[in-house]
């Protein structure tokens, strides 16, 4: 079986790089490495929690593309960029060996500007 | 700590309050004989995944420093003030447990209007909507007032073939009455356009999705011209609502619509008893950029009527005040349904202004009551965790909290809990199991009890 390779950089800019099997998804690999990284819904596509981006712009182009599935809950995704993904949804592969991704802070410094006027649900 | 409200809001505080102050001790009240709130009684029974949060509860609430307090109404069975003396801190996490009214003639009066919440109380199983009994036989047209994800909820409920919904934890009683309904087509009406809707995407294309059910195509002139510069959400919903159901209106058997700039002055009833029309006045989309999603209307003279026996009002839920609250410096701003707090959640003496406020000490917020009624789970998260954050900075700074003590070990000893039984975890963990059981014998994930007298019967 061969061994891939995946760094995290968390959100106080520290790297955590692990040796991880293709199929592997994201969600799970950050988890069982315990760091940072939640997923409310158990990695089933339903909820943003567990909100990615891939640092290199190559490898987020090497990834399947997002289901129209992905792509909602990602627009639900605080600090959505150009190469968010869902962890849960994104597999180990050797197209994306070496692959660094970054885990956007949960938090964020709330401002009076979030509570005024927002979007109910 | 004591916290108030089993559901996201308060286990997710729970959660990262536990992680961050390894001495920490949580006991959570809750008044439902059974956890989790809206996850249980809010969410629809054909979103189970939504529902696997739980599992991350059920983790919090297995330690030994935890500590869950089921069947009582803090402000009633126990007052806030001899509750909170026996803590460090106490965090309101209540939600919203009342309903915004349109306050229109006909409103309470007529028969066919109900309240969505209370709509998705009873298909859920919450207790207290058990007798509710909607009558969806009375009309081949249901209007939704509301253009949130609670309102999509329920035209899905009513348009969806009641088969594809035997398998989920919908009630019985429910299923029975989703199987007798007339209904056939689904009006969601908004009082602005559809750059403003509160519903999200995915609501939205599972309804675009629904076998043998078309979507009635929307006014061009209501879109923006230029779809690719919109911003990326408003872009992809806005294709998606140009491009319409997978059904075609030739082909379907039920269809729904979405109605704009339409706002409710009346509801008519042509014997006076039942419901026969909903008056509506057209609005107008005003100000410098009326696609933009924070655009207001104002309401023109023009009028426009509905005909239909079944209307839900789904404008949005509301959280009220807890008796005692006053009596312990508490601000509950009735304006904007919410405990006056700093946003971060810690709960401020009303007299001073937001950002130069004293907090009061040890007095904390999360979720709906702190920020409004709006927002998925993935929202109470992140909200939650910046009250736990505060909460464990504080700690950390040393600043002022409550007086402290031996919380519900002590106070357990001190009330006098007239009739009323407390659940335990693993009371909890029993009744959950029954229910389980129940489901399995008919193919289903769970039976849920819909009498806290059910559930109290199990354990003793």
């Amino acid at each position: 079986m061969v061994t891939l390779h995946v760094t995290f950089i968390d959100k106080d800019g520290a790297e955590h790089s692990f040796e991880v099997a293709a199929g592997d998804n994201l969600m799970d690999i950050a988890q069982a490495e315990d760091l940072e990284m939640e997923g409310a819904c158990g990695g089933s596509c339903a909820c943003s929690t567990c909100h990615v981006i891939v640092d290199d712009p190559d490898k987020y182009d090497a990834m399947p593309e997002p289901s129209d599935d992905e792509n909602d809950m990602l627009d639900l995704a605080f600090g959505l960029t150009e190469t968010s993904r869902l962890g849960c949804q994104v597999k180990m592969a050797k197209e994306i060996d070496g692959v660094k991704i970054r885990l956007p802070s949960m938090t964020r410094n709330l401002q009076a500007a979030d509570f005024k006027g927002a979007k109910k649900s | 700590m004591a916290i108030l409200g089993s559901g996201p809001a308060g286990f997710y505080t729970a959660y990262k309050v536990m992680q961050g102050i390894h001495e920490a001790k949580v006991d959570m009240y809750e008044h439902q004989p059974v956890p989790f709130g809206l996850v249980r009684y809010g969410v629809a029974p054909d979103h189970p995944e939504v529902k696997n949060c739980q599992d991350k509860f059920t983790e919090v609430a297995s330690s030994p420093d935890f500590t869950f307090i089921g069947n009582i109404k803090v402000g009633q069975d126990v007052s806030l003030k001899s509750l909170a003396i026996h803590y460090d801190a106490v965090v309101f996490a209540y939600g919203a447990s009342m309903d915004r009214k349109l306050g229109i003639p006909g409103e309470d009066q007529l028969k066919g209007i109900y309240s969505a919440r209370d709509f998705v109380g009873w298909y859920n199983g919450l207790p207290a909507f058990s007798n509710l009994a909607p009558q969806l036989d009375l009309s081949d047209t249901a209007v939704v007032i509301g253009q949130g994800n609670v309102a999509l909820d329920v035209a899905r409920i009513l348009l969806k073939d009641v088969d594809s919904l035997r398998t989920t934890d919908m009630t019985d009683q429910a299923l029975a009455t989703l199987a007798k309904s007339k209904v056939k087509r689904v009006r969601v009406v908004g009082r602005r356009g559809p750059m403003q809707v509160s519903f999200t995407i995915k609501e939205v294309r599972e309804l675009m999705k629904l076998p043998s059910v078309a979507f009635e195509p929307i006014d061009q002139n209501l879109i923006p011209p230029d779809i690719p510069s919109l911003p990326r959400t408003a872009k992809r919903l806005t294709k998606l609502l140009m491009e319409g159901s997978m059904c075609d209106m030739a082909h379907a058997e039920k269809s729904w619509a979405l109605d704009f700039l339409l706002s409710p002055i009346q509801f008519l009833s042509a014997d006076g008893t039942i419901l026969s029309q909903i008056e509506f006045a057209r609005t107008k989309l005003v100000g410098s950029d009326p696609f933009e999603s924070t655009a207001s209307v104002e309401i023109s003279a023009d009028h426009h009527s509905i005909p239909t026996s079944l209307a839900f009002r789904s404008i949005g839920y509301q959280s009220e005040a807890l008796p005692g609250m006053s009596g312990l410096g508490i601000h509950f701003d009735t304006k904007r349904g919410i405990i006056t707090n700093d946003y971060y959640g810690r709960l401020l003496s009303p007299t001073h202004e937001v950002h130069v406020g004293r907090p009061l000490p040890g007095m904390y917020c999360a979720g709906w009551v702190k920020r409004g009624p709006a927002g998925v789970i993935a929202n109470t998260m992140e909200d939650s965790f910046a009250t736990a954050e505060a909460i464990i900075a504080d700690w950390n700074d040393k600043a002022p909290f409550l007086g402290g003590g031996n919380g519900w070990e002590t106070l357990e000893g001190e009330i006098a809990v007239k009739g009323a039984r407390t659940v335990s975890w693993e009371d909890w963990l029993r009744i959950d199991a029954a229910e389980k059981a129940r489901g399995k014998a008919v193919g289903k994930e769970r039976v849920k009890f819909t009498h806290p007298h059910e559930m109290l019967n199990i354990l003793d």
